[in-house]
């Protein structure tokens, strides 16, 4: 019997024929924890009482970094402590890391055919890199620093096939939430979503990241995206160590299979509080208080760019601030070479150091009572960015921006 | 070694999420006796009460949706619940249950409330009434995660 790429990930790092619903125990790649969930992981693995598999322990404090309150500077500490004690080599503190997902991706640990746990619960991200990556607690976190093992089930897989020339507009951003409406938030709960088809392959790898970031929102365990060249290419000067291509056979067994046509894909937008409850972006019009650009799902250096584009030569609306944060300090730099952030800033946006931040509410851009943000981000449940009368409409980066113009919820076309 | 579990039952819905479980307010505490005694309270504020030590918890479809709180399992912990029975239960929910050392059996039996069923590890079959329901085999180590009280337990004495 054939077998679907997870299938296959989970046979090798665990050395057994293994299947859907099998449960096995199989050998991390990687273990990564952030600021906020480490510290449980640190406890659960001082409890144990054995020596760290270090070289698989990568630490990124990203939530609350650099540190909002007194607070967060002592779960900061906390992480920061446990990394310089013990040796950990895969520490990237403030300056050199950025947000947890885009720090695994950009620093080459996420690689076609590797096995990664994160303590957080967007670590599906790289499955846009053809890894099998999976959230999980911090306990089980804290037991792989002990063991770099851990337990699963394997999990079956829906496979969208996505096929046709996206519409004139479209981001992966639009891709994601279309593929959400289909969904639901629940309808791939446990699963793995594999992507394929003409418009997937079309697709640079930082929209593939935006769209398997979002598979969280359906409930998913991972999400798998096929390497190809454009895989490789970015994975070139990145990559720790060799990686081992893999692929759903042709006899696979899927639990499902959807089907989308590119044409019936719009630019969207999520309304408030589901990321699956989706909108053309033709039918909204909303004033807005706050425009976000930034986070693991659109704060890359391509959303960055996006922005400036449409900023160019514009002011931000008087009534809207706008906020662009980039994912890491790769991110930051490269923005600050090409002279991104000088034109955000000259538009009348704030740019700011990297971190989570405003992204859950943290701080940094809360949203006051009523107050309505359009954010490039990929929650917007009651209360995720501040008070619980604070709504969040979810976007691709132009859409944001254009927005931010606007002053109200609008096209890029209208700029 | 777990191998049979007998106990009376507690019949729960589909979709019990995490904050029914355990309303968020609760959190800032994670001892189980303390968050056993809001148990489910928006929906029943007597149930905690009424549910003793050994019982067992029989929900529908998706049991444990939600955030990926530690504390509900904690919270039925604290119950002295011996065993849940659901239709299937949330990703985070079952490992969470799981490396706590709870047992969880996914299965569908028709009980209803204060029926007293027995579970049989060794032969994979719930008997409630005169019927009986066959569930899947766990594989032994996640058997002896559970015996051993959770997975920190286990990896501290195991090697994996
Ligand atoms: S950017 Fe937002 S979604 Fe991504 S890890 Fe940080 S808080 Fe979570």
């Amino acid at each position: 019997m054939g077998k679907t790429a997870v299938e296959k990930i989970f046979s090798n790092k665990s050395g057994i024929d293994a299947y859907a619903g099998d449960y096995v125990i199989s050998t991390l790649d990687y273990i990564m924890i952030n600021d906020i969930t480490g510290p449980i992981a640190i406890d659960a693995f001082n409890s144990i009482g054995k020596k760290p598999v270090k070289d698989k322990i990568v630490i990124i404090p990203d939530h609350f970094v650099p540190p909002k309150d007194i607070n967060s500077a002592i779960q900061y500490k906390k992480v920061k402590d446990f990394a310089l004690n013990n040796g950990i080599d895969n520490f990237f503190d403030l300056g050199q890391g950025g947000v947890c997902h885009q720090v695994m991706m950009e620093k080459g640990f996420a690689a076609p055919g590797r096995l990664i746990a994160g303590a957080d619960s967007h670590t599906n991200t790289y499955g846009a890199l053809s890894s099998i990556s999976v959230g999980i607690g911090s306990t089980e976190a804290g037991v792989i620093f002990a063991t770099g093992k851990m337990w699963f089930k394997v999990p079956e897989t829906i496979k969208i096939n996505i096929n046709g020339k996206l519409n004139k507009g479209v981001e992966g951003k639009d891709v994601a939430l279309h593929v959400l409406s289909k969904t639901g938030h629940d309808g791939a709960t446990y699963k793995c979503m594999e992507f394929s088809g003409s418009s997937i392959d079309d697709l640079e790898i930082n929209e593939r990241m935006t769209i398997a970031n979002m598979t969280t929102e359906a409930g998913a365990k991972c999400s798998f995206f096929n390497t190809d060249d454009r895989t490789i290419n970015y994975l070139k000067n990145r990559v720790r160590g060799d990686y081992n291509i893999v692929s759903s056979d042709d006899d696979a067994v899927y639990e499902s299979t959807i089907n989308i046509d590119a044409e019936e894909i719009e630019p969207s937008v999520a309304i408030p509080n589901s990321p699956a409850n989706v909108s053309p972006l033709s039918a909204v019009n909303v004033e807005i208080d706050q425009a976000y650009i930034g986070s693991c799902t659109n704060g890359r250096i391509e959303d960055i760019r996006k922005a400036a584009e449409i900023l160019k030569n514009h002011t931000v609306n008087r009534k809207v601030r706008l906020m662009v944060v980039p994912a890491s300090q790769e991110v930051y730099n490269q923005a600050l070479s090409e002279g991104l952030i000088d034109i955000i800033v000259q538009a009348g946006g704030y740019f700011s150091g990297t971190t989570c931040g405003a992204c859950l509410g943290g701080y940094m851009g809360v949203l006051g009572p009523n107050e309505v943000c359009i954010s490039s981000t990929n929650r917007n449940f009651i209360g995720r960015m501040g008070d619980k009368t604070s709504k969040v409409y979810l976007a691709n980066p132009k859409v944001v921006a254009a927005s931010a113009i606007l002053g109200r919820i609008g096209s890029p076309e209208e700029i | 070694m777990l191998s049979e579990i007998k106990g009376k039952v507690w019949v729960l819905g589909d979709d019990v999420d995490t904050d029914a479980i355990i309303p968020a307010k609760y959190l800032v505490t994670s001892d189980p006796e303390e968050l056993s005694k809001h148990f489910m309270e928006y929906n029943d504020p007597e149930l905690a009460k009424k549910i003793g030590k050994g019982d067992i918890i029989v929900a529908g479809k998706n049991f444990g949706s939600g955030s990926s709180r530690e504390h509900a399992v904690i919270t039925i912990k604290g119950l002295g619940v011996s065993c849940i029975i659901a239709e299937n239960f949330a990703r985070i929910f079952f490992r969470n249950a799981i490396n706590l050392g709870m047992p969880l059996i996914e299965a569908k039996i028709g009980v209803k409330n204060g029926d007293r069923i027995t579970i049989n590890f060794n032969e994979s079959k719930i008997y409630y009434m005169d019927k009986f329901q066959e569930f899947k085999k766990y594989p032994d180590f996640l058997k002896n995660i559970i015996n051993e009280g959770g997975l920190i337990n286990y990896v501290r004495d195991n090697q994996w």
